[in-house]
């Protein structure tokens, strides 16, 4: 099994621990991954700002740097989701379909592709659980308040094997951040507003650290963090899932 | 769109009283809480809401027969039909029937497509006392605003204002705010209205075709008792309001109050079917953009909302920027959806007032696609040129930047330069990101960097 790792350009630029982590985890469990060179983004700021008709090179490009792989992985819900619904390819659409249906955010793909039981990490702390959105009800990886259906966590599963930590209830299941992508500078006002409450339900609860399956979600929150010089940490769960054992 | 009119001015005002946003979100997310409660409580939730969304697919798909069926039952049933192509001739119709009849006062129930088609301001520059009915509506009314939610019009007014506000019109005693003393003023206030108007107007909740009647849903009983005492019965209807049997009602009413308000069902369901002697009732039948929007594939479905209002209740932005930040009728995520099909350019901000985290879908009775229309709309908008120069200027620098590996990583070690292509940074300079957050700390090396320098590498 080939596996290709689709670092989105955030996290390629700003939190290239979050990459290392999700590629050496993913070696852990004896995959083979490769990381295509000439990658930059999915086209999703484009496209959720309405100009998805601009994606084109993007998504030409995005086909040629993953086409070929049996699996493409990202550690990002909201970039694996806009891939999954929008990827188009006129010099190549049959690739481009195929990578549609064969990409994966990581937590899903540890959980319906290689399924692991067991995972050798260990993170002591209490941590919040931050549902992202894209990720939650666009890709489903979790079940939302707003249906009435059994409950699961395919990101939770994965921390609940993690050796120590403390996973802290939250009074608001899954609200969102309210990062938004653009949305995020478009509607400053009402998106901190967002973040700060998001923020709040974790540190009324004692998290010490807030994790997602989405570092744009996450670097949202930590900006409001900082800017309140609070000693809540946000941590990408593929940090936590490749944290050392102590 | 009018300079300092769009949703995100609108709402940073809105948020320059923190705890009044705090207050507005509690409240409404109580209101979520309980509808999740009751809907939670119904093991078949979910197959009824795909229901109600295939009966609303068919009315849909079947337009044009269930209306003529619908009018000829309730012709028959002995009720007047009015056709209005637009909001204009819809309130032009409502004139010409009070004039006919020598009135100059009704008394009016809860109807959003009553504030859609502006119709107290257009009775009352034409000489005809508009009161609204519904306790809510009464307060927006008396406060001259407009309602800000459609199941709950008054939601963002706190109990002390409007205490204020009855003290200035109904001559309670200043700084009365006990919620049971302002509504049994209204009470008494309202009767006077409900003995004296000879007009009513409702809206229409459910219009049955295979019968003839409509349904309208209060909790109140104020749509009842200005229609049971008045000699003439308006009732105005968006012509989407139709199902196609009785039998049907079933279903619309269990998912209605359940999702509006987490009640089982609404107090009153009062089902209008025929005049009664000597009394005339008519139905106004609305277009206004609607066989546009049933047109528009992409959109067609939001014309299967039955106004619930739990999209809005559950839109964390809606929660957070108040009903009025949406500077339409209907706001919140549906409304998001409806008003571009009615001006583009006036609405072209409110798609984009959404993190498109689709809670809105999923709460929906109907199965609306919202926050996925709102996405289309978004392309739909920028397409025919309701986008400014600069954020179009920025996008095709972006999508350049981001087309080339070359430049993408020319960054490198210079401070991570790339941070101006980055989504969030889109507007570099005068970047709103910081006003309240701090940036990233920018790594030393980029991923990119670090596998080049630790790992072979994948040819490119
Ligand atoms: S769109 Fe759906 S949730 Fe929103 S008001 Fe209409 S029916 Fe209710």
């Amino acid at each position: 099994m080939k596996v290709g790792l689709f670092v989105p350009c955030y996290i390629n630029q700003f939190y290239p621990k979050v990459a290392i982590d999700t590629l050496e985890l993913l070696e852990k469990f004896g995959l083979e991954v490769g990381y295509p060179l000439n990658q930059t983004c999915c086209g999703q700021p484009m496209a959720n700002s309405g100009y998805e008709h601009l994606t084109g090179s993007t998504n030409e490009l995005f086909t040629q740097n993953f086409a070929g792989y049996d699996y493409i992985v990202s550690p990002s819900g909201s970039c694996t989701l806009h891939i999954k619904d929008h990827l188009h390819s006129d010099e190549a659409p049959a690739e481009a379909k195929n990578i549609r249906s064969r990409i994966y955010e990581l937590t899903e793909f540890l959980t319906d592709i290689i399924k692991i039981d067991n995972i050798k990490a260990s993170f002591p702390y209490r941590v919040g659980l931050h549902q992202s959105c894209h990720g939650q009800r666009g890709l489903k990886l979790a079940q939302m308040t707003e249906l009435t259906a059994p409950a699961f966590s395919k990101p939770e599963q994965l921390l609940k094997m993690v050796n120590g930590i403390e996973l802290v209830p939250l009074t608001r299941a899954d609200e969102c951040c309210g990062f938004g992508g653009t949305f995020c500078v478009a509607e400053e006002a009402v998106s901190v507003k967002m973040g700060k409450d998001r923020v709040a339900d974790h540190i009324k609860n004692n998290a010490e650290y807030i994790t997602a399956a989405d570092m744009s979600c996450l670097m949202h929150m930590e900006g409001i963090l900082k800017r309140q010089k609070s000693p809540v940490k946000v941590v990408h769960i593929a940090e936590i899932l490749n944290a050392a054992m102590v | 769109m009018s300079a300092g009119k769009d949703h995100a001015a609108l709402a940073q005002v809105f948020n320059n009283d923190e705890n009044r946003v705090d207050w507005h979100d509690e409240t409404l997310w109580f209101v979520r809480a309980k509808r999740d409660r009751a809907s939670h409580g119904i093991p078949d939730w979910e197959l009824l809401r795909e229901t109600a969304s295939q009966i609303k697919h068919n009315v849909l798909s079947n337009m044009h027969n269930y209306l003529v069926q619908f009018e000829e039952n309730a012709l028959t049933n002995g009720i007047k039909i009015h056709w209005a192509a637009d909001a204009a001739e819809h309130n032009a119709i409502v004139l010409s029937i009070l004039k006919e009849k020598g009135i100059d006062r009704m008394v009016k129930s809860k109807s959003m497509l009553t504030e859609e088609c502006h119709l107290n301001d257009f009775l009352q520059d034409n000489g005809v006392e508009v009161i609204d009915s519904d306790l809510g509506e009464r307060i927006v009314q008396l406060a001259k605003e407009p309602p800000s939610h459609i199941v709950l019009p008054c939601i963002h007014k706190k109990k002390e204002e409007i205490g204020d506000i009855f003290h200035e019109h109904l001559g309670t005693a200043a700084g009365e705010s006990d919620p049971q003393i302002l509504t049994e003023t209204a009470r008494q206030h309202l009767r006077e209205i409900f003995i004296t108007r000879r007009a009513a107007l409702t809206g229409v909740n459910f219009a049955i075709a295979e019968t003839g009647e409509f349904v309208v849903c209060t909790n109140e009983g104020n749509a009842d008792m200005g229609a049971h005492l008045a000699d003439v019965h308006i009732a105005s209807m968006g012509f989407e309001k139709l199902i196609p049997q009785r039998k049907h009602l079933s279903v619309f009413l269990r998912l209605l109050t359940r999702s509006a308000t987490g009640q089982p069902i609404t107090t009153y369901s009062s089902h209008f079917k025929k005049p009664r002697p000597g009394q005339q009732m008519h139905i106004i039948i609305v277009d206004n953009g609607r066989s546009i929007q049933l047109g528009r594939e992409d959109f067609r479905n939001s014309l299967k909302c039955i106004r619930c209002g739990a999209c809005m209740n559950t839109c964390p932005v809606y929660r957070r920027s108040g009903g009025h930040s949406y500077h339409t009728a209907v706001a919140g995520p549906i409304g998001s959806i409806l008003a571009p099909n009615l001006d583009m350019e006036k609405y072209a901000d409110l798609p984009f007032a959404s993190t498109l985290c689709g809670s809105c879908s999923n709460v929906c009775p109907v199965k609306i696609d919202i926050h996925d229309q709102l996405y289309k709309w978004r392309q739909v908008i920028v397409k025919n040129g309701y986008s400014t120069k600069t954020k179009t200027a920025m996008m095709k620098g972006m999508t350049l930047a981001l087309s080339s590996p070359a430049i993408f990583n020319l960054s490198g070690k210079a401070g991570r330069l790339a941070l101006r292509y980055i989504p969030f940074a889109v507007n570099n300079g005068l970047n709103p990101w910081f006003k309240q957050r701090d940036m990233p700390t920018p790594p030393e090396d980029s991923f990119t960097d670090w596998y080049k320098k630790n790992r072979k590498g994948e040819k490119p």
